[in-house]
């Protein structure tokens, strides 16, 4: 059943900086350029800003950190770090506390340099303890055993994985914000250096810089800024884990319950999707996602994504910017799941814009598969 | 390390001694893994320990790659016990690429950086 948070509360600004290569600047300052961003978008200051929701991948204290940096004394803060999924789930504490009067402006913001300053994933997380010695590379292992059980179990193949690569792909050449824009062939997938059998790096997100942000009000004054306000219609979160040793079931993520509970609380059906936005950080990820929201079966997720099918012009428009895949991966790409949904809806998009878009779905996952959170979003006409 | 009766601690105690505990609920009767001071499945705080059978079977499995000079490739998996819990671990004994999911293993305690851990091998036929 719906809730009481129903189309409450808007996004009516995004912005991000940083894409690619942000030399010079430190993951707080690519922070506050996104910020800035969002703001400008929906023509508000900083000073407007009572809510922060914040995670940042350095940071035991990130939220505090960030809250200094931009000069602010928030009266409300949820720092909650569920992984890559923190900024859907703030979707969820930003509508709660605006709704509460906690606070009346709500800035959700990430920013990340780890590209320029090292190249790879920064990590506050220490390794779990009855893992560690087996020296996994995270996140890769995790993700790889979970493609490896899905092939095992479901006959996926590895040319159905690298199908949702050359997918992303094609919508990223559409954008000029994507970081990867060249030409991607299923062939070049499959022959890519082989990292984490069965992923070849072609089969993971990008390793890049970037900062994305939204700001959000309560729907009563979503109609006095710039843009078109994008509603918050139904929001779900669920956790199976936090190891991936203590994952249950290696095919089914806890997206089956978060989806299930986000499309009651929006009242819509998946038939109504028009623009699906997942957080790929694996080309695994996209299979066992659309499978569990229940864009198909579990098991053909597979089949689903193959032969351009989810790509331009295909079935179902899935990850229109390019995905972490082929767009942007800063160390979190949840928050621009929600980014994309809302400029899609908007009409506003970078890349290649959606005809009428008025319902989308950000998912976003943290972890290694851990925290699986599902947000829907509609227009004007979805009230 | 100290005579304790924490849960990580006994654990490590018994690898020491060559020997694998694992913790298994006196109330539910279910095995857990990793080692806790209550059960998750019936959450339950009578926890005893029980020497593992050894057997198990590769439920997932990677391979890492890494170059020739710093080590070359490596095993990763998950191994699921006779008891009815999984631990991630690695297969000896064979090329990292021929572990496959279900293969039958039987643990042992090997080493890795100087500690003692679980490890496991093929059931020979």
């Amino acid at each position: 059943m719906t809730n009481d948070l129903r189309g409450k509360t808007a996004i009516v600004g995004t912005g991000h900086a940083g894409f690619g290569e942000a030399h010079g600047l430190t993951a707080y300052d690519v922070m506050a350029q996104s910020a800035l961003a969002a703001l400008g978008d929906a023509g508000l200051k900083l000073s407007d800003v009572d809510g922060l929701f914040c995670t940042m991948m350095e940071d035991s204290m990130p939220a505090l950190m960030a809250a200094e940096y931009l000069g602010i004394q928030p009266r409300f803060i949820d720092g909650t770090m569920l992984g890559g999924s923190s900024f859907v789930n703030y979707l969820t504490s930003a509508s709660m506390a605006l709704e509460a009067g906690l606070c009346d402006v709500a800035l959700i913001v990430y920013g990340s340099n780890q590209r320029t300053a090292s190249g790879k994933l920064v990590t506050a997380s220490r390794p779990p303890a009855y893992e560690a010695p087996y020296n996994p590379r995270y996140p890769i292992s995790a993700y790889a055993m979970a493609a490896a059980r899905h092939m095992h179990e479901y006959g996926t193949t590895r040319e159905q994985l690298a199908d949702v690569a050359v997918s992303a792909r094609a919508w990223a050449q559409h954008n000029p914000e994507a970081f990867e824009r060249g030409p991607l062939t299923r062939e070049d997938v499959l022959g890519a250096r082989m990292v984490g059998d069965p992923l070849t790096v072609r089969d993971c997100c990008l390793v890049t810089d970037g900062g994305g942000a939204i700001v959000m009000v309560r729907s009563d004054r979503a109609k006095d800024f710039p843009k078109a306000p994008v509603y918050v219609l139904g929001s779900a979160a669920e956790s199976s884990h936090r190891q991936i040793s203590q994952m249950k079931d290696f095919t089914v993520t806890a997206a089956r319950e978060s989806g299930q509970r986000a499309f009651e609380a929006a009242g819509v059906s998946r038939s109504d999707i028009q623009a699906v936005e997942l957080y790929d950080a694996f080309t695994i990820n996209t299979i066992l996602f659309l499978e569990d929201l229940g864009f198909c079966a579990k098991g053909e997720g597979g089949a689903f994504v193959e032969g351009g099918r989810i790509a331009p012009g295909g079935v179902l428009p899935v990850n229109t910017n390019g995905g972490g895949l082929s767009c942007v991966h800063p160390g979190m790409y949840g928050i621009f799941t929600v980014i994309e949904a809302a400029r899609q809806i908007r009409g506003d998009a970078p890349g290649m814009q959606l005809k009428d878009v008025d319902l989308a779905l950000a998912h976003g996952n943290g972890g290694v598969l851990s925290s699986q959170v599902t947000a829907i979003l509609g227009s004007q006409n979805t009230l | 390390m100290q005579n304790t009766t924490g849960p990580d601690h006994v654990f490590q105690r018994a690898l020491a001694n060559n020997e694998i505990l694992l913790p298994k609920c006196d109330d539910c009767g279910a095995f857990h893994f990793f080692p806790r001071v209550m059960c998750p499945h019936c959450h339950s705080s009578a926890i005893s320990w029980t020497p593992a059978s050894g057997k198990g079977r590769v439920h997932t499995t990677t391979v890492v790659r890494r170059k020739p000079e710093r080590g070359g490739d490596y095993n990763i998996c998950m191994v699921e016990l006779e008891e009815g819990v999984r631990m991630m671990s690695r297969v000896e004994g064979i090329a990292p690429g021929d572990v496959a999911i279900d293969m039958d293993v039987t643990a042992f305690v090997g080493e890795a950086d100087g500690a003692p851990v679980v490890l496991f091998k093929p059931v020979e036929e």
